[in-house]
């Protein structure tokens, strides 16, 4: 059983922290019991820091001496291994950056660091991000802990388990057509794709550099807008960083928990992302929590994105074409394995060597496609069509935020599927991210946040939420209340309801 | 959209080589099954990519960013290399750059 500490929330963890109740060598002590408990069977970590302790014990010295400390500062978190972290490798899930130690920290780990959280250690994922139910690391798959054998999402499949199976209150993750909104619906907890450039990807392995974004992973609304309120901002090492100063996103938290009407608040309903062919326990879950909005006085509208038809194949266009030339500098020169290969040869063959051995089939799949999809003659029939379509998706969410202040969503189309189950079908394993590209190509923030568990298989079920680029805020707001109004009507969390590990 | 001709192993072995990998047989054979499903179903982009739609390539438009030339903390030669497979102490050390043809 998890015990009181792992249980709680950063917010209820940070508060005992101030109160001098609890240490944070206690807490992250909890917090690794748990983690030697059940991580042999969830497998949501690659690395357990080593370092974790000897981290507390200082934030526990400061907070002794009187030093000020930030909000969350003594509170351990989960890092998606997709971040640079010093003194942790860092392999984004790949066999070729196997053991590789960075020589910096990403922007947002220092930023964590300074402000005194602890780091846990690094999380499963797919392989560079790409995937849908982290079956493409290098390192085994992560297990959804409502079902051990089940997917957990993707490609944060490690971040998500690790938050739900109480072996971290928060964690980090980074979403470029879904990694953390999706692995939020279908573990029962939440996860929130920033604004593109809302928070800095310096020392993020780069997937696809135009739809990449850093966000918080958590069990409440709350603890991700903290999260959120440490990582943003502006960073003057990644140049597609925004320079706008970002309100208080945990104050929005709280403003939305204790908000009792949305009267005046108008949510719109992607009709093109309320699909038949989803769930049905889904659906159903979907149109309950509007019932229960529009209950509490929010105006439900229906809103059109004919476009988002082509998301999913703009998506397949882009990706590629932007990760088959993030993924060159994997050179076999600079970091990580070099494989010679029988009988020597040129740099050439050493590298091609090399990400031949290093590669898993996902990204060689992908990297292939890139490459076709940028060769000279097709280049404007793939790419530059895809690049139109994503203009077309941005107009389709103008015309959709003229009528609607936010919109919704259920963040996946199913609950978690076995594993194994779309492991050799490429194009099932894309589908699974049609809720959630959309948001990416146009740049917008979006959440994920449990709706519930489907009737007919008893897993947990996500909306989504999403707001105007730069309107972080209001997922924020609306998240709260909406948590708020289904426990409620629950009498409990949803992730209390999870089987016993 | 202009024609494109199907995927076939010589293609997916072209596209291996530009990509520098050393893709085996079966993976080629697999990939060419692959790609040609794929790329079906993702042809569809040019059904709404009129002439007349202007292309996007970023999602929120940004100018270029310059910084004040001055120094700042960089790498060390030590940390630099650090991660390196194989170098001399000051320099990645790699194979011959040319083969013998070249």
């Amino acid at each position: 059983m998890p015990t009181s500490l792992t249980t709680l929330s950063a917010a209820d963890l940070a508060t005992k922290l101030a109160a001098g109740e609890v240490s944070s060598v206690e807490i992250t002590q909890a917090h690794l019991d748990r983690i030697e408990a059940v991580d042999a069977d969830v497998h949501a970590f690659l690395h357990i820091n080593e370092k974790a302790l000897e981290t507390a014990a200082t934030i526990d010295g400061q907070r002794k001496a009187g030093d000020k400390l930030g909000p969350l500062a003594g509170v351990p978190i989960a890092i998606k291994d997709v971040l640079c972290t010093l003194g942790m490798p860092s392999t984004a899930g790949s066999r070729i950056l196997e053991g590789w130690i960075p020589p910096y920290d990403a922007t947002v780990v220092a930023r964590l660091r300074a402000a005194g959280l602890v780091p846990l250690g690094k999380t499963n994922m797919d392989e560079f991000a790409m995937g849908s139910s982290t079956e493409f690391s290098a390192y085994g798959t992560t297990h959804n802990p409502w079902d051990l054998d089940r997917i957990p999402g993707g490609s944060g499949g490690g971040s998500a388990a690790a938050v739900a199976a109480f072996e971290a209150p928060i964690a980090l993750g980074s979403d470029t057509g879904g990694s953390i909104r999706q692995p939020a619906a279908v573990t029962g907890s939440v996860g929130v794709k920033p604004t593109y450039g809302g928070v800095s990807r310096y020392g993020a392995i780069a997937l696809a550099s135009s739809l990449d974004q850093v966000g918080p992973v958590s069990r409440t609304v709350l603890d991700a807008a903290l999260v959120h309120d440490v990582i943003g901002g502006w960073d003057p090492r990644d140049s597609t960083s925004l320079k706008d100063e970002w309100p208080s996103f945990a104050d929005a938290a709280r403003a939305g928990a204790r908000q009792e009407s949305l009267r005046g608040l108008r949510i719109g309903v992607v009709k093109e992302l309320d699909a038949p062919g989803f769930q049905p326990g889904v659906t159903q879950r979907f149109h309950e929590a509007l019932a229960l909005l529009e209950g509490a006085g929010a105006e439900i509208v229906e809103v059109s994105a004919p476009n988002f038809e082509y998301a999913v194949a703009a998506y397949y266009l882009i990706l590629p074409a932007e990760a088959s030339s993030n993924l060159a500098k994997f050179d076999s020169v600079r970091f990580g394995m070099r494989v010679n290969p029988v009988g020597g040869g040129t740099v050439e063959d050493v590298m091609a060597a090399t990400r031949e051995a290093g590669f898993g089939p996902e990204v060689k799949r992908r990297v292939i496609l890139g490459t076709y999809a940028l060769s000279a003659g097709y280049y404007d029939a793939y790419y530059g069509s895809a690049q139109k379509v994503r203009t077309l998706i941005q107009r389709d969410f103008a015309a959709a935020f003229s009528q609607a202040d936010v919109l919704v969503s259920p963040a996946a189309p199913t609950t978690a599927f076995k594993i194994g189950e779309k492991v050799e079908d490429p194009l099932a394993m894309y589908l699974n991210d049609v809720t959630t590209i959309p948001a990416n190509l146009a740049g917008i923030p979006g959440m994920g946040l449990p709706m519930g568990l489907a009737p007919e298989d008893g897993l947990p079920t996500g909306i989504q939420i999403m707001a105007p680029a730069r309107a972080d805020d209001r997922l924020y707001k609306l998240g709260a209340t909406l948590e708020r109004l289904l426990e409620e009507k629950w009498g409990h969390t949803l992730l209390s309801q999870a089987p016993t590990l | 959209m202009s024609e494109v001709p199907p995927i076939t192993p010589d293609v997916v072995r072209h596209l291996a080589g530009l990509s520098r990998i050393a893709l085996t047989e079966p993976e080629i054979e697999k990939l060419t099954g692959e790609l040609g499903i794929i790329i079906a179903s993702i042809e569809k982009v040019s059904e709404v990519a009129t002439a007349d739609v202007p292309g996007t390539s970023h999602p929120i438009a940004l100018t270029n960013v310059y910084r004040n030339d001055v120094p700042g903390r960089t790498l060390t030669n030590a940390e630099a290399l650090a991660g390196a497979p194989d170098h001399d102490g000051s320099r990645f050390r790699v194979t011959a750059i040319l083969g013998e043809e070249q």
